[in-house]
Protein backbone atom coordinates (compact mmCIF):
# COMPACT_ATOMS: atom_id res chain seq x y z
CA UNK A 1 0.00 0.00 0.00
CA UNK A 2 2.67 2.60 1.04
CA UNK A 3 5.12 0.24 2.53
CA UNK A 4 7.61 1.91 0.23
CA UNK A 5 7.32 5.34 0.96
CA UNK A 6 8.79 7.56 4.01
CA UNK A 7 6.30 7.52 7.21
CA UNK A 8 5.68 11.09 8.77
CA UNK A 9 3.44 9.28 11.78
CA UNK A 10 3.71 6.11 12.62
CA UNK A 11 1.18 5.59 16.18
CA UNK A 12 0.10 2.02 17.58
CA UNK A 13 -2.77 1.20 19.80
CA UNK A 14 -2.61 4.92 21.18
CA UNK A 15 -5.24 4.79 24.40
CA UNK A 16 -6.39 7.78 26.68
CA UNK A 17 -9.50 8.01 28.98
CA UNK A 18 -10.07 10.59 31.63
CA UNK A 19 -11.36 8.41 34.55
CA UNK A 20 -13.65 6.11 33.52
CA UNK A 21 -14.26 7.72 30.22
CA UNK A 22 -12.71 6.07 27.15
CA UNK A 23 -11.53 8.36 24.76
CA UNK A 24 -8.92 6.73 22.33
CA UNK A 25 -9.03 2.75 22.75
CA UNK A 26 -6.28 1.49 20.51
CA UNK A 27 -5.68 3.85 17.63
CA UNK A 28 -3.21 3.16 14.80
CA UNK A 29 -2.44 5.68 12.28
CA UNK A 30 0.63 5.40 9.33
CA UNK A 31 0.69 8.40 7.78
CA UNK A 32 3.09 8.78 4.38
CA UNK A 33 5.14 12.02 4.24
CA UNK A 34 4.00 14.15 1.90
CA UNK A 35 0.03 13.64 2.18
CA UNK A 36 -2.98 14.54 3.58
CA UNK A 37 -4.40 12.44 6.23
CA UNK A 38 -7.94 13.28 7.21
CA UNK A 39 -9.20 12.21 10.58
CA UNK A 40 -13.51 12.19 10.45
CA UNK A 41 -15.42 12.25 13.08
CA UNK A 42 -18.17 13.55 15.51
CA UNK A 43 -17.61 15.62 18.22
CA UNK A 44 -16.17 13.85 20.93
CA UNK A 45 -15.54 10.90 18.73
CA UNK A 46 -10.95 11.54 20.09
CA UNK A 47 -9.75 14.16 17.16
CA UNK A 48 -8.65 16.37 19.05
CA UNK A 49 -6.98 13.81 21.92
CA UNK A 50 -5.59 12.17 19.02
CA UNK A 51 -3.73 15.37 17.92
CA UNK A 52 -3.45 16.96 21.23
CA UNK A 53 -1.24 13.43 21.74
CA UNK A 54 0.54 13.28 18.81
CA UNK A 55 1.59 17.09 19.13
CA UNK A 56 3.23 16.26 22.64
CA UNK A 57 0.43 18.59 24.79
CA UNK A 58 -0.84 15.09 26.64
CA UNK A 59 0.52 11.74 27.25
CA UNK A 60 -1.07 9.16 25.86
CA UNK A 61 -1.90 6.29 28.59
CA UNK A 62 -0.36 3.18 26.15
CA UNK A 63 0.49 2.45 23.12
CA UNK A 64 3.60 4.79 20.98
CA UNK A 65 3.95 7.06 18.54
CA UNK A 66 6.57 8.18 16.54
CA UNK A 67 7.06 11.53 14.28
CA UNK A 68 10.03 10.68 11.48
CA UNK A 69 11.26 8.22 13.89
CA UNK A 70 11.60 10.19 17.24
CA UNK A 71 9.49 9.30 19.84
CA UNK A 72 7.07 11.17 21.40
CA UNK A 73 7.54 10.46 24.96
CA UNK A 74 11.32 9.71 24.89
CA UNK A 75 12.42 12.86 22.86
CA UNK A 76 9.50 15.17 22.60
CA UNK A 77 12.44 18.35 21.82
CA UNK A 78 13.19 16.38 18.61
CA UNK A 79 9.30 16.12 18.06
CA UNK A 80 8.70 19.28 18.52
CA UNK A 81 11.10 20.93 16.42
CA UNK A 82 9.46 19.11 13.43
CA UNK A 83 5.82 19.62 13.94
CA UNK A 84 2.98 22.68 14.17
CA UNK A 85 -0.33 22.72 15.09
CA UNK A 86 -3.05 25.11 14.71
CA UNK A 87 -5.89 24.15 17.11
CA UNK A 88 -9.49 24.66 16.69
CA UNK A 89 -9.00 26.74 19.34
CA UNK A 90 -7.19 30.36 18.24
CA UNK A 91 -3.23 29.90 19.24
CA UNK A 92 -2.78 33.49 18.50
CA UNK A 93 -2.01 36.69 21.39
CA UNK A 94 -5.10 38.78 21.33
CA UNK A 95 -2.98 41.54 22.51
CA UNK A 96 -0.54 41.69 20.23
CA UNK A 97 -0.98 42.87 16.43
CA UNK A 98 -0.17 39.82 13.79
CA UNK A 99 3.07 41.41 13.27
CA UNK A 100 4.00 41.03 17.08
CA UNK A 101 2.57 37.55 17.05
CA UNK A 102 4.67 36.24 14.23
CA UNK A 103 7.44 37.93 15.18
CA UNK A 104 7.04 36.27 18.93
CA UNK A 105 7.51 32.99 16.75
CA UNK A 106 10.39 34.00 14.53
CA UNK A 107 11.97 34.92 18.20
CA UNK A 108 11.06 31.52 19.74
CA UNK A 109 11.75 29.61 16.43
CA UNK A 110 15.62 31.39 16.75
CA UNK A 111 15.71 32.60 12.77
CA UNK A 112 18.16 35.29 12.87
CA UNK A 113 16.77 38.93 12.73
CA UNK A 114 17.14 39.26 9.15
CA UNK A 115 15.91 36.18 8.19
CA UNK A 116 12.69 36.42 10.47
CA UNK A 117 11.88 39.84 8.99
CA UNK A 118 11.75 38.45 5.33
CA UNK A 119 9.57 35.44 6.87
CA UNK A 120 7.26 37.26 8.44
CA UNK A 121 7.08 39.48 5.38
CA UNK A 122 6.34 36.54 3.28
CA UNK A 123 3.79 35.29 5.42
CA UNK A 124 2.09 38.49 6.21
CA UNK A 125 1.84 38.98 2.59
CA UNK A 126 0.88 35.04 1.20
CA UNK A 127 -1.94 34.82 3.77
CA UNK A 128 -3.25 37.93 3.09
CA UNK A 129 -2.86 39.84 6.41
CA UNK A 130 -0.08 42.43 5.51
CA UNK A 131 -2.56 45.40 5.64
CA UNK A 132 -3.87 44.45 8.71
CA UNK A 133 -0.11 43.50 10.19
CA UNK A 134 0.05 46.59 12.91
CA UNK A 135 -3.63 45.64 14.25
CA UNK A 136 -4.60 44.23 17.33
CA UNK A 137 -5.55 40.12 16.36
CA UNK A 138 -8.55 41.06 18.76
CA UNK A 139 -10.25 43.10 16.10
CA UNK A 140 -9.62 40.34 13.73
CA UNK A 141 -12.43 38.22 11.50
CA UNK A 142 -13.29 34.53 12.44
CA UNK A 143 -11.19 34.26 8.79
CA UNK A 144 -8.09 36.36 9.44
CA UNK A 145 -7.44 35.32 12.86
CA UNK A 146 -7.68 31.05 11.52
CA UNK A 147 -4.93 32.50 8.50
CA UNK A 148 -2.70 34.40 11.26
CA UNK A 149 -2.85 30.89 13.47
CA UNK A 150 -1.69 28.85 10.63
CA UNK A 151 1.01 31.16 9.30
CA UNK A 152 2.09 31.62 13.06
CA UNK A 153 2.42 27.61 12.61
CA UNK A 154 4.11 28.24 9.31
CA UNK A 155 7.04 30.44 10.94
CA UNK A 156 9.05 27.71 11.90
CA UNK A 157 8.80 25.43 8.47
CA UNK A 158 7.71 22.21 10.26
CA UNK A 159 7.62 18.99 8.90
CA UNK A 160 4.46 17.48 9.98
CA UNK A 161 1.18 20.06 10.61
CA UNK A 162 -1.67 18.88 12.84
CA UNK A 163 -4.90 21.38 11.75
CA UNK A 164 -7.63 20.33 14.40
CA UNK A 165 -10.64 21.51 12.22
CA UNK A 166 -9.17 24.58 10.61
CA UNK A 167 -12.27 25.28 8.89
CA UNK A 168 -14.38 24.87 12.01
CA UNK A 169 -16.80 27.95 12.12
CA UNK A 170 -15.52 29.79 9.12
CA UNK A 171 -17.97 30.76 6.10
CA UNK A 172 -17.83 29.19 2.81
CA UNK A 173 -15.22 31.63 1.20
CA UNK A 174 -13.12 31.67 4.24
CA UNK A 175 -13.38 27.73 3.96
CA UNK A 176 -11.97 27.40 0.41
CA UNK A 177 -9.20 29.77 1.14
CA UNK A 178 -8.14 28.14 3.70
CA UNK A 179 -8.32 24.49 1.39
CA UNK A 180 -6.24 26.25 -0.91
CA UNK A 181 -3.45 27.09 1.45
CA UNK A 182 -3.26 23.84 2.78
CA UNK A 183 -2.88 21.77 -0.85
CA UNK A 184 -0.02 24.45 -1.44
CA UNK A 185 1.73 23.49 2.03
CA UNK A 186 1.55 19.43 0.68
CA UNK A 187 2.43 20.52 -2.38
CA UNK A 188 5.73 21.76 -0.73
CA UNK A 189 6.05 18.03 0.67
CA UNK A 190 4.40 18.99 4.29
CA UNK A 191 2.36 16.29 6.18
CA UNK A 192 -0.64 17.30 7.38
CA UNK A 193 -3.01 15.39 9.71
CA UNK A 194 -6.29 17.17 9.80
CA UNK A 195 -9.25 16.54 11.38
CA UNK A 196 -12.72 18.03 10.31
CA UNK A 197 -16.27 17.16 11.34
CA UNK A 198 -17.04 17.97 7.49
CA UNK A 199 -16.81 14.91 5.20
CA UNK A 200 -16.72 17.28 2.52
CA UNK A 201 -13.62 18.63 3.38
CA UNK A 202 -11.85 15.38 3.35
CA UNK A 203 -13.43 14.49 0.63
CA UNK A 204 -11.72 17.40 -1.02
CA UNK A 205 -8.45 17.60 0.57
CA UNK A 206 -7.35 14.04 1.65
CA UNK A 207 -5.12 11.58 0.40
CA UNK A 208 -6.29 8.92 2.91
CA UNK A 209 -9.16 9.15 5.36
CA UNK A 210 -9.70 7.29 8.70
CA UNK A 211 -13.10 7.54 10.62
CA UNK A 212 -13.16 8.02 14.31
CA UNK A 213 -16.38 6.92 16.04
CA UNK A 214 -15.98 6.17 20.16
CA UNK A 215 -12.67 6.46 20.34
CA UNK A 216 -11.53 3.91 17.56
CA UNK A 217 -11.14 3.54 13.81
CA UNK A 218 -13.68 2.37 12.33
CA UNK A 219 -12.76 2.66 8.66
CA UNK A 220 -9.37 3.79 6.65
CA UNK A 221 -8.78 4.43 3.00
CA UNK A 222 -9.09 6.87 -0.12
CA UNK A 223 -12.20 8.55 -0.10
CA UNK A 224 -12.71 6.51 -3.39
CA UNK A 225 -12.17 3.40 -1.59
CA UNK A 226 -14.18 4.58 1.58
CA UNK A 227 -17.13 5.35 -1.20
CA UNK A 228 -17.38 1.82 -2.02
CA UNK A 229 -18.12 0.43 1.28
CA UNK A 230 -21.27 1.55 0.90
CA UNK A 231 -24.10 -0.04 -1.78
CA UNK A 232 -24.53 2.68 -4.68
CA UNK A 233 -26.76 5.42 -5.06
CA UNK A 234 -30.03 5.92 -5.38
CA UNK A 235 -32.90 8.84 -7.00
CA UNK A 236 -35.43 10.46 -4.74
CA UNK A 237 -38.74 10.88 -6.54
CA UNK A 238 -40.94 13.67 -5.03
CA UNK A 239 -44.96 13.52 -5.48
CA UNK A 240 -47.24 16.12 -5.25
CA UNK A 241 -49.72 13.66 -3.21
CA UNK A 242 -50.08 10.42 -1.67
CA UNK A 243 -52.07 8.80 -4.78
CA UNK A 244 -49.07 9.07 -6.66
CA UNK A 245 -46.64 7.71 -3.80
CA UNK A 246 -48.80 4.62 -3.80
CA UNK A 247 -48.75 4.18 -7.48
CA UNK A 248 -45.61 4.55 -8.03
CA UNK A 249 -44.51 2.38 -5.12
CA UNK A 250 -46.56 -0.36 -6.57
CA UNK A 251 -44.69 0.21 -10.46
CA UNK A 252 -41.20 0.13 -8.79
CA UNK A 253 -41.14 -2.75 -6.66
CA UNK A 254 -37.27 -1.86 -5.24
CA UNK A 255 -38.23 1.57 -4.04
CA UNK A 256 -38.14 2.40 -0.07
CA UNK A 257 -41.23 4.73 0.70
CA UNK A 258 -41.62 7.46 3.05
CA UNK A 259 -45.08 8.29 3.30
CA UNK A 260 -44.05 11.74 5.70
CA UNK A 261 -42.38 13.04 3.15
CA UNK A 262 -44.15 11.97 0.12
CA UNK A 263 -40.81 11.08 -1.60
CA UNK A 264 -39.76 7.31 -3.17
CA UNK A 265 -36.09 6.05 -3.06
CA UNK A 266 -34.66 3.94 -5.62
CA UNK A 267 -31.73 2.50 -6.37
CA UNK A 268 -30.07 3.58 -9.19
CA UNK A 269 -26.77 4.42 -10.57
CA UNK A 270 -27.89 8.00 -11.74
CA UNK A 271 -26.67 7.32 -15.04
CA UNK A 272 -28.47 9.04 -17.65
CA UNK A 273 -29.53 5.65 -19.44
CA UNK A 274 -31.21 4.23 -15.80
CA UNK A 275 -32.66 7.43 -14.89
CA UNK A 276 -34.46 7.17 -18.63
CA UNK A 277 -35.93 3.96 -18.62
CA UNK A 278 -36.91 4.80 -14.35
CA UNK A 279 -38.96 7.53 -16.01
CA UNK A 280 -39.98 5.77 -19.07
CA UNK A 281 -41.44 3.31 -16.29
CA UNK A 282 -43.32 5.85 -14.54
CA UNK A 283 -44.50 7.28 -17.82
CA UNK A 284 -46.28 4.31 -18.99
CA UNK A 285 -48.06 4.01 -15.56
CA UNK A 286 -48.75 7.74 -16.16
CA UNK A 287 -47.56 8.79 -12.72
CA UNK A 288 -46.84 12.42 -12.27
CA UNK A 289 -43.41 12.58 -10.69
CA UNK A 290 -43.58 16.33 -9.07
CA UNK A 291 -39.55 16.57 -8.21
CA UNK A 292 -36.43 14.29 -8.70
CA UNK A 293 -33.07 14.67 -6.97
CA UNK A 294 -30.33 12.48 -8.30
CA UNK A 295 -28.04 11.35 -4.75
CA UNK A 296 -24.28 9.76 -5.86
CA UNK A 297 -22.61 8.26 -2.93
CA UNK A 298 -20.48 10.20 -0.34
CA UNK A 299 -18.65 10.20 2.60
CA UNK A 300 -21.76 11.24 4.70
CA UNK A 301 -23.47 8.31 3.62
CA UNK A 302 -20.16 6.48 4.67
CA UNK A 303 -20.07 7.59 7.88
CA UNK A 304 -23.39 7.05 8.55
CA UNK A 305 -23.79 3.84 7.06
CA UNK A 306 -20.62 3.31 9.36
CA UNK A 307 -21.78 4.39 12.55
CA UNK A 308 -25.73 4.48 12.04
CA UNK A 309 -25.80 0.14 11.61
CA UNK A 310 -23.67 -1.15 13.54
CA UNK A 311 -24.88 -4.66 13.32
CA UNK A 312 -24.47 -4.51 9.37
CA UNK A 313 -20.56 -3.45 10.36
CA UNK A 314 -18.79 -6.63 10.91
CA UNK A 315 -17.08 -8.61 8.53
CA UNK A 316 -17.92 -5.70 5.32
CA UNK A 317 -14.66 -5.28 3.86
CA UNK A 318 -10.87 -5.59 4.51
CA UNK A 319 -10.77 -2.10 5.57
CA UNK A 320 -13.17 -2.21 8.46
CA UNK A 321 -10.69 -2.74 11.57
CA UNK A 322 -12.14 -5.14 13.81
CA UNK A 323 -13.71 -3.47 16.91
CA UNK A 324 -13.57 -6.26 19.27
CA UNK A 325 -10.68 -6.78 21.14
CA UNK B 1 22.52 26.29 21.80
CA UNK B 2 23.23 25.06 25.20
CA UNK B 3 19.90 24.93 28.02
CA UNK B 4 21.39 28.00 29.74
CA UNK B 5 21.63 30.11 26.40
CA UNK B 6 18.10 28.81 25.42
CA UNK B 7 17.14 29.59 28.72
CA UNK B 8 17.76 33.25 28.17
CA UNK B 9 16.63 33.65 24.87
CA UNK B 10 13.04 32.22 25.25
CA UNK B 11 12.65 33.55 28.39
CA UNK B 12 13.79 37.48 27.46
CA UNK B 13 11.28 36.50 24.19
CA UNK B 14 8.50 35.56 26.51
CA UNK B 15 9.77 39.21 28.64
CA UNK B 16 9.23 41.67 25.23
CA UNK B 17 5.74 39.54 24.80
CA UNK B 18 4.76 40.11 28.63
CA UNK B 19 6.15 43.90 28.21
CA UNK B 20 4.08 44.57 25.38
CA UNK B 21 1.08 43.36 26.81
CA UNK B 22 1.69 46.14 29.94
CA UNK B 23 2.23 48.66 26.91
CA UNK B 24 -0.56 47.61 25.29
CA UNK B 25 -2.92 47.64 28.47
CA UNK B 26 -1.43 50.32 30.87
CA UNK B 27 -4.71 50.21 32.95
CA UNK B 28 -4.15 47.08 35.07
CA UNK B 29 -0.64 48.68 35.99
CA UNK B 30 -2.28 51.83 37.55
CA UNK B 31 -4.74 50.11 38.87
CA UNK B 32 -2.16 48.14 40.88
CA UNK B 33 -0.21 51.18 41.90
CA UNK B 34 -3.63 52.96 42.93
CA UNK B 35 -4.43 50.01 45.36
CA UNK B 36 -1.21 51.03 47.87
CA UNK B 37 -1.65 54.60 47.02
CA UNK B 38 -4.98 55.40 48.82
CA UNK B 39 -4.20 53.23 51.27
CA UNK B 40 -1.00 55.60 52.05
CA UNK B 41 -3.08 58.68 51.54
CA UNK B 42 -5.74 57.31 54.16
CA UNK B 43 -3.23 56.00 56.93
CA UNK B 44 -1.39 59.22 56.68
CA UNK B 45 -3.95 61.56 56.36
CA UNK B 46 -7.04 60.26 58.25
CA UNK B 47 -5.53 57.76 60.67
CA UNK B 48 -2.06 59.36 60.74
CA UNK B 49 -2.55 61.80 63.60
CA UNK B 50 -3.95 59.55 66.31
CA UNK B 51 -1.21 56.51 65.08
CA UNK B 52 2.00 58.63 65.07
CA UNK B 53 0.91 59.44 68.88
CA UNK B 54 0.49 55.92 69.61
CA UNK B 55 4.59 56.08 68.46
CA UNK B 56 5.93 57.51 71.42
CA UNK B 57 5.82 61.05 73.20
CA UNK B 58 6.90 62.97 70.16
CA UNK B 59 5.04 61.50 67.48
CA UNK B 60 3.18 63.25 64.79
CA UNK B 61 1.42 62.84 61.75
CA UNK B 62 5.03 63.33 59.75
CA UNK B 63 7.04 60.54 61.44
CA UNK B 64 3.85 58.12 61.30
CA UNK B 65 4.33 59.42 57.13
CA UNK B 66 8.12 57.84 58.01
CA UNK B 67 6.85 54.64 59.99
CA UNK B 68 4.38 53.36 57.65
CA UNK B 69 5.96 53.92 53.91
CA UNK B 70 7.90 50.34 54.03
CA UNK B 71 4.60 48.56 54.60
CA UNK B 72 2.80 50.37 52.24
CA UNK B 73 6.15 49.39 49.95
CA UNK B 74 5.19 45.76 50.77
CA UNK B 75 1.77 46.71 50.06
CA UNK B 76 2.59 47.78 46.93
CA UNK B 77 4.64 44.62 46.08
CA UNK B 78 1.31 42.56 47.35
CA UNK B 79 -0.76 44.36 45.18
CA UNK B 80 0.99 43.86 41.62
CA UNK B 81 1.46 39.98 42.59
CA UNK B 82 -2.50 39.69 42.46
CA UNK B 83 -1.83 41.25 39.21
CA UNK B 84 0.18 38.83 38.25
CA UNK B 85 -2.00 35.90 39.29
CA UNK B 86 -4.60 37.54 37.22
CA UNK B 87 -2.34 38.03 33.93
CA UNK B 88 -1.18 34.39 34.42
CA UNK B 89 -4.40 32.96 34.88
CA UNK B 90 -5.63 34.99 32.22
CA UNK B 91 -2.63 33.77 30.01
CA UNK B 92 -3.46 30.06 30.89
CA UNK B 93 -7.02 30.93 28.96
CA UNK B 94 -5.43 31.35 25.83
CA UNK B 95 -5.07 29.40 23.35
CA UNK B 96 -1.05 30.64 22.46
CA UNK B 97 -0.06 28.19 25.31
CA UNK B 98 -1.14 25.03 23.62
CA UNK B 99 0.77 26.54 20.64
CA UNK B 100 4.28 26.95 23.53
CA UNK B 101 3.87 24.10 24.77
CA UNK B 102 4.05 22.27 21.21
CA UNK B 103 6.82 24.11 20.60
CA UNK B 104 10.85 23.49 21.04
CA UNK B 105 11.43 26.13 23.45
CA UNK B 106 12.57 26.30 26.96
CA UNK B 107 9.53 24.98 28.20
CA UNK B 108 9.17 27.05 31.70
CA UNK B 109 9.79 30.57 29.53
CA UNK B 110 6.37 31.22 29.81
CA UNK B 111 6.41 31.67 33.36
CA UNK B 112 10.02 33.28 33.44
CA UNK B 113 8.39 35.70 31.13
CA UNK B 114 5.71 36.79 33.52
CA UNK B 115 8.26 36.58 36.12
CA UNK B 116 10.37 39.03 34.48
CA UNK B 117 7.70 40.89 33.42
CA UNK B 118 6.02 41.31 37.15
CA UNK B 119 9.24 42.35 38.31
CA UNK B 120 9.56 45.58 35.92
CA UNK B 121 6.20 46.29 36.70
CA UNK B 122 6.78 46.07 40.22
CA UNK B 123 9.60 48.27 40.44
CA UNK B 124 7.91 51.34 38.55
CA UNK B 125 5.22 50.60 41.00
CA UNK B 126 7.59 51.03 43.89
CA UNK B 127 8.95 53.80 42.01
CA UNK B 128 5.90 55.63 42.00
CA UNK B 129 4.69 55.23 45.48
CA UNK B 130 7.81 55.79 46.98
CA UNK B 131 7.45 59.72 44.54
CA UNK B 132 4.06 59.88 46.85
CA UNK B 133 5.42 59.04 50.01
CA UNK B 134 8.42 61.29 50.00
CA UNK B 135 5.18 64.02 49.14
CA UNK B 136 3.27 63.27 51.41
CA UNK B 137 6.05 63.38 54.43
CA UNK B 138 8.09 60.44 53.74
CA UNK B 139 12.04 61.84 54.74
CA UNK B 140 14.58 58.85 54.28
CA UNK B 141 18.03 58.98 56.06
CA UNK B 142 19.40 56.16 53.71
CA UNK B 143 23.16 56.86 51.80
CA UNK B 144 23.05 55.71 48.29
CA UNK B 145 24.27 51.98 49.93
CA UNK B 146 21.34 51.88 51.68
CA UNK B 147 18.86 52.59 49.13
CA UNK B 148 20.39 49.97 47.13
CA UNK B 149 20.67 47.52 49.15
CA UNK B 150 16.57 48.64 49.79
CA UNK B 151 16.19 48.26 46.54
CA UNK B 152 17.97 44.92 46.50
CA UNK B 153 15.34 43.67 49.64
CA UNK B 154 12.30 45.05 47.73
CA UNK B 155 13.39 43.16 44.39
CA UNK B 156 14.18 40.06 46.28
CA UNK B 157 10.61 40.04 47.86
CA UNK B 158 8.89 40.64 44.57
CA UNK B 159 10.74 37.92 42.94
CA UNK B 160 9.41 35.58 45.90
CA UNK B 161 5.85 36.80 45.64
CA UNK B 162 6.12 37.07 42.23
CA UNK B 163 6.54 32.91 42.03
CA UNK B 164 3.80 32.71 44.48
CA UNK B 165 1.40 34.53 43.07
CA UNK B 166 2.67 32.46 39.49
CA UNK B 167 1.91 29.12 41.28
CA UNK B 168 -1.44 30.94 42.12
CA UNK B 169 -2.44 31.80 38.82
CA UNK B 170 -1.84 28.68 37.38
CA UNK B 171 -3.39 26.65 40.48
CA UNK B 172 -6.84 28.69 39.84
CA UNK B 173 -9.20 27.32 37.87
CA UNK B 174 -10.47 30.80 36.59
CA UNK B 175 -9.80 34.29 36.48
CA UNK B 176 -11.91 35.18 39.20
CA UNK B 177 -10.35 32.64 41.44
CA UNK B 178 -6.89 33.87 40.44
CA UNK B 179 -8.07 37.19 41.58
CA UNK B 180 -8.80 36.25 44.85
CA UNK B 181 -6.03 34.04 46.38
CA UNK B 182 -3.58 36.39 46.79
CA UNK B 183 -5.78 38.73 48.49
CA UNK B 184 -5.20 37.51 52.25
CA UNK B 185 -1.13 38.88 51.24
CA UNK B 186 -2.48 41.81 51.59
CA UNK B 187 -3.75 41.55 55.33
CA UNK B 188 0.26 40.38 56.43
CA UNK B 189 1.66 43.77 56.03
CA UNK B 190 -1.09 44.96 58.57
CA UNK B 191 -0.84 41.50 60.98
CA UNK B 192 2.89 42.83 61.02
CA UNK B 193 4.88 45.69 62.10
CA UNK B 194 3.55 47.38 58.71
CA UNK B 195 0.95 50.05 60.22
CA UNK B 196 1.71 49.84 64.33
CA UNK B 197 4.44 48.47 66.35
CA UNK B 198 3.76 44.63 67.24
CA UNK B 199 4.30 45.10 70.39
CA UNK B 200 0.78 46.94 71.09
CA UNK B 201 -1.11 44.18 69.76
CA UNK B 202 -2.41 41.52 71.65
CA UNK B 203 -0.15 38.05 72.66
CA UNK B 204 -1.74 35.60 69.91
CA UNK B 205 -1.60 38.49 67.25
CA UNK B 206 1.69 39.80 68.34
CA UNK B 207 3.07 36.23 67.54
CA UNK B 208 2.16 35.75 64.65
CA UNK B 209 3.21 39.13 63.24
CA UNK B 210 6.63 38.57 64.74
CA UNK B 211 6.82 35.55 63.14
CA UNK B 212 5.20 36.00 59.68
CA UNK B 213 7.62 36.39 56.87
CA UNK B 214 6.62 40.05 56.37
CA UNK B 215 7.80 41.47 59.83
CA UNK B 216 11.47 41.08 58.96
CA UNK B 217 11.54 42.28 55.37
CA UNK B 218 9.56 45.51 56.55
CA UNK B 219 11.91 45.77 59.68
CA UNK B 220 14.96 45.55 57.53
CA UNK B 221 13.64 47.99 54.99
CA UNK B 222 12.92 50.43 57.89
CA UNK B 223 16.41 49.96 59.16
CA UNK B 224 17.92 50.70 55.67
CA UNK B 225 15.81 53.57 54.85
CA UNK B 226 15.37 55.40 58.39
CA UNK B 227 18.31 54.08 60.32
CA UNK B 228 16.05 51.72 62.70
CA UNK B 229 17.87 48.94 64.24
CA UNK B 230 17.81 46.06 62.29
CA UNK B 231 19.27 43.19 64.60
CA UNK B 232 19.00 39.92 62.49
CA UNK B 233 16.01 40.83 60.94
CA UNK B 234 17.91 40.81 57.56
CA UNK B 235 18.94 37.09 57.79
CA UNK B 236 15.49 36.25 58.24
CA UNK B 237 13.91 38.24 55.44
CA UNK B 238 16.53 36.50 53.18
CA UNK B 239 15.50 33.00 54.29
CA UNK B 240 12.14 33.56 54.02
CA UNK B 241 12.55 34.76 50.33
CA UNK B 242 14.87 32.40 49.24
CA UNK B 243 12.64 29.74 51.01
CA UNK B 244 9.17 30.66 49.31
CA UNK B 245 11.02 31.64 45.83
CA UNK B 246 12.04 27.93 45.47
CA UNK B 247 9.26 26.19 46.55
CA UNK B 248 6.93 28.19 44.27
CA UNK B 249 9.41 28.26 41.30
CA UNK B 250 9.00 23.96 41.87
CA UNK B 251 5.04 24.58 42.94
CA UNK B 252 4.54 26.68 39.76
CA UNK B 253 7.03 24.67 37.78
CA UNK B 254 4.64 21.58 38.11
CA UNK B 255 1.66 22.94 37.89
CA UNK B 256 2.58 24.07 34.44
CA UNK B 257 3.85 20.77 33.70
CA UNK B 258 1.09 18.90 34.45
CA UNK B 259 -1.13 17.40 31.86
CA UNK B 260 -3.71 19.66 31.22
CA UNK B 261 -7.54 18.11 29.39
CA UNK B 262 -8.19 20.68 27.74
Amino acid sequence: MTSSTNPAIVATDLRKSYGDKVVLDGVDLMITEGTIFALLGPNGAGKTTTVQILSTLIRADGGDARIFGHDLTREPDAVRALIGVTGQFSAVDNLLTARENLTLMADLCHLGRAAGRRRIADLLDQFDLTEAAAKPVSTYSGGMRRRLDLAMTLVGEPRVIFLDEPTTGLDPRSRRAMWHIIRALVAEGVTILLTTQYLEEADQLADRVAFLDHGRLIAEGTPRELKRLIPGGHVVLQFADQEGLDSAARTLQAATRDDAALTLQVPSDGGVGSLRSLLDQLDSASISVAGLSVHTPDLDDVFLTLTGQPDTRAGRTHHERASAR
Amino acid sequence: MSTISLAVRDSSTMLRRNLLHMRRYPSMTFLLIGIPIIILLLFVYVFGGTLGAGLGPSGDRSQYANYVTPGILLITVVSAAQGTAISVAMDMTEGIIARFRTMSIFRPSVLTGHVLGSLVQTMLSLAAVTVVALLVGFRPTANPVEWLAALGVLAMVTFALTWLSVALGLVSDSVETASNLPMPLILLPFLGSGFVPTDSMPAAVRWFADYQPFTPVMETLRGLLLGTGIGNNATIAVVWCAVITVACFLWAKALYNRNRTS
